[in-house]
């Protein structure tokens, strides 16, 4: 454990935590502007969780503990991945957790948390989300984990500090087919997964279509504000970890200040970028139907395939 | 050029054949598929280009230029007025693998294509062979698109796919296959898709569809 590892581990999760919904919100921003609406403004998510913060905790009747636990995993789950993950220091606090098998699991073992939550309310549309979910989540694992697997070949290791370190080496590798197909397969897999167009629409309660919003459909106060700010900073980790995969420029690789102060800029820039892209995009989408869905994701799931195979024909 | 950049843009080029080839199988307009077959036409001219250049062949730049022409512009083209001649019925309604199942089985293709294509590679590795899998993979995938799809177009494309998995394999084991013979090939294959296109539009005249299945039935 290194120095700069430390310092990543206390600088990531607090950028984490206190950037995501100000990424949520400029992306509500974007897509607000976009649509010819003037907006609520980017510090919009943060007024609301403060709010729901002051609420008292009420849950519904009949619920056990595995309701009342499940937005605090889904949180911690995402708070370990956010210390661990190289964002802003190419080095990790915790180095054998930064591995790609466990964080994909740790993301995992969230959304299960959050299925299982659906179920227990014991309602119509939680069990419908569960479902859904469940159904997405199948398709969604597989192809993060292979895709990843597909840069990790030629580093000959499943860390991701060692695949970001080695991309910064030698950064000719971003443009090769490898890349490209795990970006293509990333890209579809984590909008799948953080519920955006067209997979899942965060800004409706449609229930014929709802997936996110159909499990934390009975979540009320703080409860909810916790599962509001876990699915933000789920998304800001899954894209600070497509940004810094691909692109790691600007990453912190000494402990100095102004390293460090240069990583967090550029990581926040990245994802911003990144956030504001997938909203223009979503913009010009409309949500696919839901039978669909396992059509795109088998399709991502081959490219993540064709990416593997490619680091070996082409090796 | 230096080798590392030939290898890369080899490689790249090759990526935008796989690509290409999967998308063929995943979307299900034709108009698209149409397009995303341009878009292939081009990856394959531009691996004739870097092969001509790291080569320092003229003859083999020219042949890039033909196969731009025909496979990016001449052929998408001709696709294009027969779909325009076929009406309202734009979409690959009912292929007969639904998608998911056809991605799984380009997956299998691919690893099928690279097991076989092993032995050619290591006869002579350099990195052009090294790419003979996605060549290989390309022709499968074309022939799964032949046999999985319904309308007459889309098993055009099919067919089409198959040619270019083909050319691609050909410029990677020989680097150049001799301009009269590539001059051979393609105008066998434009005439094939001249022929296939007047036999679309006698069977709409006549059926009223290019929907094969339908012909199995005999009509009055």
């Amino acid at each position: 454990m290194s120095a700069l590892g430390i310092v990543g581990g206390v600088v990531q999760p607090l950028l984490v935590i206190a950037g995501s919904p100000v990424l949520v919100g400029v992306m509500r921003q974007v897509r607000a502007r976009l649509e010819g609406r003037a907006g609520a403004g980017i510090g919009q998510p943060w007024r609301d969780l403060r709010k729901l913060f002051g609420k008292e905790p009420i849950t519904p009747r009949g619920t056990s503990e595995v309701f009342r636990f499940a937005p605090l995993v889904l949180v911690a789950t995402t708070v370990v991945v956010a210390v661990v993950v190289p964002f802003v220091t190419v080095d990790s606090a915790l180095d054998p957790v930064a591995d790609l098998f466990v964080v994909v699991a740790l993301l995992a073992l969230g959304t299960v948390a959050l299925a299982l939550a659906g179920l227990d309310t014991g309602t119509a549309f939680g069990g419908m989300g569960a479902s859904r979910e469940m159904t997405i989540i199948a398709l969604v694992e597989p192809t993060l984990l292979v895709a990843i697997f597909a840069l990790s070949v030629r580093v000959g290791s499943t860390n991701l500090a060692a695949i970001i370190a080695s991309t910064l080496d030698d950064p000719s590798r971003v443009i090769s087919p490898v890349s490209l197909l795990a970006a293509v397969a990333l890209v579809v897999v984590i909008v799948a997964e953080t519920g955006r167009l067209p997979v899942d629409n965060p800004s409706t309660h449609l229930e014929l279509t709802m997936v996110h919003e159909a499990m934390v459909l009975e979540y009320a106060g703080p409860d909810l504000a916790l599962v509001e700010l876990a699915s933000a900073m789920r998304l800001t980790v899954f894209l600070g970890l497509l940004a810094n995969l691909f692109l790691p420029w600007g990453i912190a690789t000494s402990a100095s200040p102004l390293a460090v102060l240069g990583g967090v800029a550029a990581v926040a820039v990245k994802v911003t970028v990144l956030g504001a892209a997938l909203a223009v995009g979503e913009v010009f989408l409309a949500k696919l139907r839901l039978f669909r869905v396992p059509e795109l994701l088998a399709g991502s799931f081959l490219l993540a395939l064709l990416a593997v195979a490619a680091s070996f024909f082409l090796a | 050029m230096s080798d590392t950049t030939y290898v890369q843009l080899l490689d790249l080029a090759c990526g935008g054949l796989l690509l290409t080839a999967v998308l063929v199988l995943w979307r299900r307009e034709l108009v698209v598929i149409i397009g995303v077959f341009a878009a292939q036409g081009l990856a394959l001219a531009a691996l004739v280009e870097v092969l001509a250049v790291h080569e320092g062949s003229a003859e083999l730049g020219g042949v890039a230029v033909g196969i731009l022409v025909l496979r990016a512009g001449v052929l998408p083209w001709l696709l294009r007025r027969a779909l325009a001649q076929a009406g309202p019925a734009r979409r690959e309604t009912r292929p007969l693998v639904n998608v998911a199942a056809s991605l799984l089985a380009a997956a299998l293709l691919t690893l099928l294509a690279y097991a076989v294509s092993q032995p050619l590679v290591t006869l002579a590795p350099s990195p052009a062979t090294h790419a003979i899998p996605v060549g290989v993979t390309v022709f499968l995938i074309g022939f799964f698109v032949l046999f999985s799809r319904r309308r007459a177009l889309s098993q055009l494309v099919g067919f089409l796919l198959m040619d270019n998995g083909i050319t691609a394999v050909g410029f990677l084991t020989t680097a150049g296959v001799g301009l009269i013979v590539e001059l051979g090939v393609s105008l066998d294959v434009l005439l094939a898709v001249l022929v296939l296109r007047i036999l679309t539009t006698r069977m709409r005249e006549t059926f009223g569809d290019t929907d094969l299945d339908e012909l199995r039935e005999l009509h009055d």
